[in-house]
């Protein structure tokens, strides 16, 4: 993992099958690195000058660096759930070359003194962080952060997550200065005034269970409001995390055909699981948004082909043992992620649902970066950032949550066998991950 | 910290009882039929020198005392551990108070919690037997058990019988234990209450099942009425009123009179006369609510004899 040990000033990626779905690639091709950018793309065997290093990529897929455009870091004031340094461990073994932060944290990144600390070399990051800032101060949901100056900082967006913005006065604000400024905001979309107590998705499941239920409505309703705001604010644009639910989809459909600069993710559980999957109570079944029932499933899953949907996001989202060994209402939200997430999308998006590889790959590389202008990234072009993510989609392996790099094991899928597995991941030219 | 994961077992014992739901119907008849040779009268040095340990984070007076004659009956020792006053109270994890409960001795671990899944969670890490006493929305199991039993000294047989219970399943783990051992063993049930304290999903909870808003249509031709507690503070909030529910739900004499004559009269307790049901309901010739408590002792003895490895 050492990003010491070789820093080749090139490197030959060779006989690769490449697909970089922005650039409409997708054949067997030589890749020339150099100094941290993709000098060349060509047939196999034709790249000239040559390299320090070669990587020999037969049989596998070359693609872009994959983004993840939502991920927990825990980082000030949480170390003992995640650091910046293992998180991007993980993220590395799972492919991504650069994470968004969300703003979670202790303290808020609601300053441009912590956008900046999160962003220094010594919290240790192994691939590229891009800290998502607060919307608003403390994320209270009150006073609205000061846009310009964490976006000058180098923040990509701003959310709340972990909470929505509810009032729809701030929302309101939130979105004009995004206009102005073309700085995305990131909603987590639950009208929390209808979930307190809920520990999991309203329905047939909860029932049984006898726990609580979120219901579909307390996604939707706030989905619903803000594309419609949205719409009012030429230019504003407004990012939709974890959208779990068939009814929010369909506000976004109608924002998108109305031109609004709406764009949402989904995550890989929520593509793979529903609440009936929720077994003995749990707490690595517990997340939020919830599990929902198989139709919502089913609907993400042809969101995802459709192309309304813009991005996979893992929302990764360490806790430690005793936050989540305990009663399932009272346990923390949120499972890891990371190292799960493209072996979820080919063995569910690509081998059960048949949805081709390079819209998977887009999902992971050029829709997140469309989504907070990751300039250079997301494709291969010459001159772009060298990070590349180099997998074998029909490599079979077992995940084991006690093998992650993450700091936390707090997972629905330990034990279970994908498909598709990532052998290496580059970041800047360097091969920072490579699979044993 | 590790351990803790390691120390995860498959499952659980199989001396546990955390739920109707997993049941077969075999193994339901068998449980009532062991509870039908426990005689609580006639006290048994069966489980002589088994300590069992009675944890209880609400309180209860029917359930915990049960519990007590039953395993003293039958020659176990009790200790009752209350979460007021307890390491409970300073914060101390379910595990970490299961795992101290296991190291003094404990052979079983009877628990009552205000959380769904919490004995299931202790189950899972204890190589004891858990018995649930209710778990917050989810399961009674013991509280099934005995109205089967109750229902089981009056009717021949449970299968075909109609079943009508009204008022809060919603919240109710009385209700959900009962609905699925009623429907395993093969009752045709009905549920009725206002749409906040029965959603229509109730439904989906097991086979033979049907919801109705009236009360009337409810009783019609019923063999068996089960009246729930309704706790007043649950009505806080939601769209109907006290008189109201009252008025549509409460049982009365002349709703009751609605069902077979014969009809047995059931309520879980503890009840509240005026409320869920009429004073003269509550002590009319078809109540056997006082039955109920009579026939936990016999039925959680079986549960503990099971439980402890004494029955094969
Ligand atoms: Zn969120």
């Amino acid at each position: 993992m050492s990003t010491k040990e070789h820093k080749p000033a090139s490197l030959l990626i060779r006989g690769g099958r490449v697909i970089d779905p922005l650039a409409r690639v997708d054949g067997l091709m030589d890749v020339l690195l150099r100094d941290g950018q993709v000098v060349e793309l060509g047939p196999v065997g034709k790249v000239r000058g040559g390299a320090e290093e070669n990587f020999d990529a037969r049989g596998l897929i070359v693609a872009p660096g994959f983004i993840d455009l939502h991920v927990h870091l825990r980082e000030p004031g949480q170390s003992y759930k995640e650091t910046i340094a293992s998180g991007t461990a993980a993220a590395a073994s799972g492919g991504f070359t650069s994470v968004c932060c969300m703003p979670n944290t202790t303290p808020v990144l609601d300053s441009p003194e912590w956008v900046t600390w999160v962003r220094q070399p010594q919290r240790g990051a192994v691939v590229n962080v891009f800290p998502v800032a607060a919307a608003t101060q403390a994320s209270k949901g009150a006073v609205l952060t000061d846009f310009r100056a964490l976006q000058r900082v180098g923040a990509v967006a701003v959310s709340d997550d972990g909470k929505p913005v509810l009032n729809e006065t701030t929302m309101r604000d939130a979105l004009r200065a995004s206009a102005e400024i073309n700085f995305p905001v990131i909603q987590h979309a639950e009208d929390t005034r209808i979930t307190q107590n809920c520990s999991m998705n309203e329905g047939r499941a909860s029932f049984r269970l006898g726990l609580r239920g979120m219901t579909i409505a307390a996604e939707a309703a706030i989905v619903d409001r803000d594309v419609q705001l949205a719409q009012q604010f030429n230019g504003a644009r407004l990012h939709l995390a974890h959208v779990s639910t068939a009814e929010a989809l369909k506000s976004v459909r109608r924002g998108k055909r109305n031109r609004a600069r709406v764009t949402c993710e989904v995550t890989p559980h929520h593509f793979s699981l529903t609440d009936a999957d929720i077994r003995g109570y749990d707490a690595n079944f517990k997340m939020n948004p919830p599990l929902r029932s198989s139709e919502d499933r089913q609907a993400l899953v042809e969101a995802l082909s459709d192309g309304t949907v813009d991005a996979i996001a893992s929302d990764h989202a360490p806790h430690a043992l005793h936050e989540k060994i305990i009663e399932f209402e009272r346990a923390a939200f949120g499972i890891t992620g990371l190292e799960t997430a493209l072996g979820l999308a080919i063995t569910v998006l690509h081998l059960r649902h048949q949805i081709p590889l390079e819209r998977i790959i887009e999902l992971f590389t050029s829709g997140p970066a469309r989504v907070v202008d990751l300039r250079g990234r997301g494709a291969l072009l010459r001159g772009s950032h060298a990070d590349l993510t180099i997998f074998d989609p029909k490599k079979r392996w077992t995940f084991e949550a006690a093998k992650s790099r993450s700091k936390s094991h707090n997972t629905p899928f330990d034990g279970w066998q994908f498909t598709g597995k990532v052998v290496a991941t580059i970041v800047s030219g360097k091969v920072i991950y490579r699979a044993a | 910290m590790q351990s803790l994961v390691q120390s995860k077992n498959r499952r659980a014992h199989r001396g546990s009882l955390l739920a109707i739901e997993p049941m077969s119907a075999i193994d339901i008849k068998s449980l009532l039929q062991l509870a039908r040779k426990m005689n609580p009268l006639k006290p048994s040095a069966r489980l002589r020198g088994k300590r069992v340990l009675l944890l209880f984070y609400e309180p209860s007076t029917r359930t915990r005392t049960s519990f007590e004659i039953a395993a003293q009956a039958l020659g176990a020792s009790t200790t009752l551990v209350l979460s007021s006053g307890s390491s409970v109270e300073k914060g101390e994890s379910l595990l970490d108070t299961a795992y101290t409960l296991r190291a003094v001795g404990s052979d079983a671990i009877v628990v009552r919690h205000p959380h769904s899944g919490a004995p299931q969670l202790m189950a899972d890490h204890l190589d004891i037997p858990v018995i649930n006493a209710g778990d917050g929305m989810h399961e009674h199991p013991t509280q099934a058990l005995l109205d089967a039993y109750t229902i089981l000294e009056h009717k021949k047989k449970i299968a075909g019988l109609e079943v009508t219970v009204v008022g809060d399943i919603y919240h109710s783990r009385v209700a959900r234990s009962a609905i699925h051992l009623l429907s395993k063993l093969g009752a045709q049930i009905t549920l009725c209450g206002p749409p906040e304290l029965l959603p229509e999903v109730s439904a989906t909870l097991a086979e033979n099942l049907r919801i109705t808003r009236s009360c009337e249509e409810a009783l019609r031709g019923a063999d068996v009425v089960m009246v729930l507690r309704m706790q007043r503070e649950r009505l806080a909030g939601l769209k109907i009123s006290l008189p109201d529910y009252i008025a549509r739900y409460q049982m009365t004499l002349g709703r009751l009179r609605l069902a077979k004559p014969d009809v047995l009269l059931m309520h879980p307790g503890p009840i509240i006369r005026g409320l869920e049901l009429t004073w003269e309901v509550a002590d009319c010739a078809q109540s056997v609510i006082v039955e109920e408590v009579k026939n936990g002792v016999p039925v959680r003895m079986a549960v503990l004899a099971q439980a402890l490895g004494t029955v094969n």
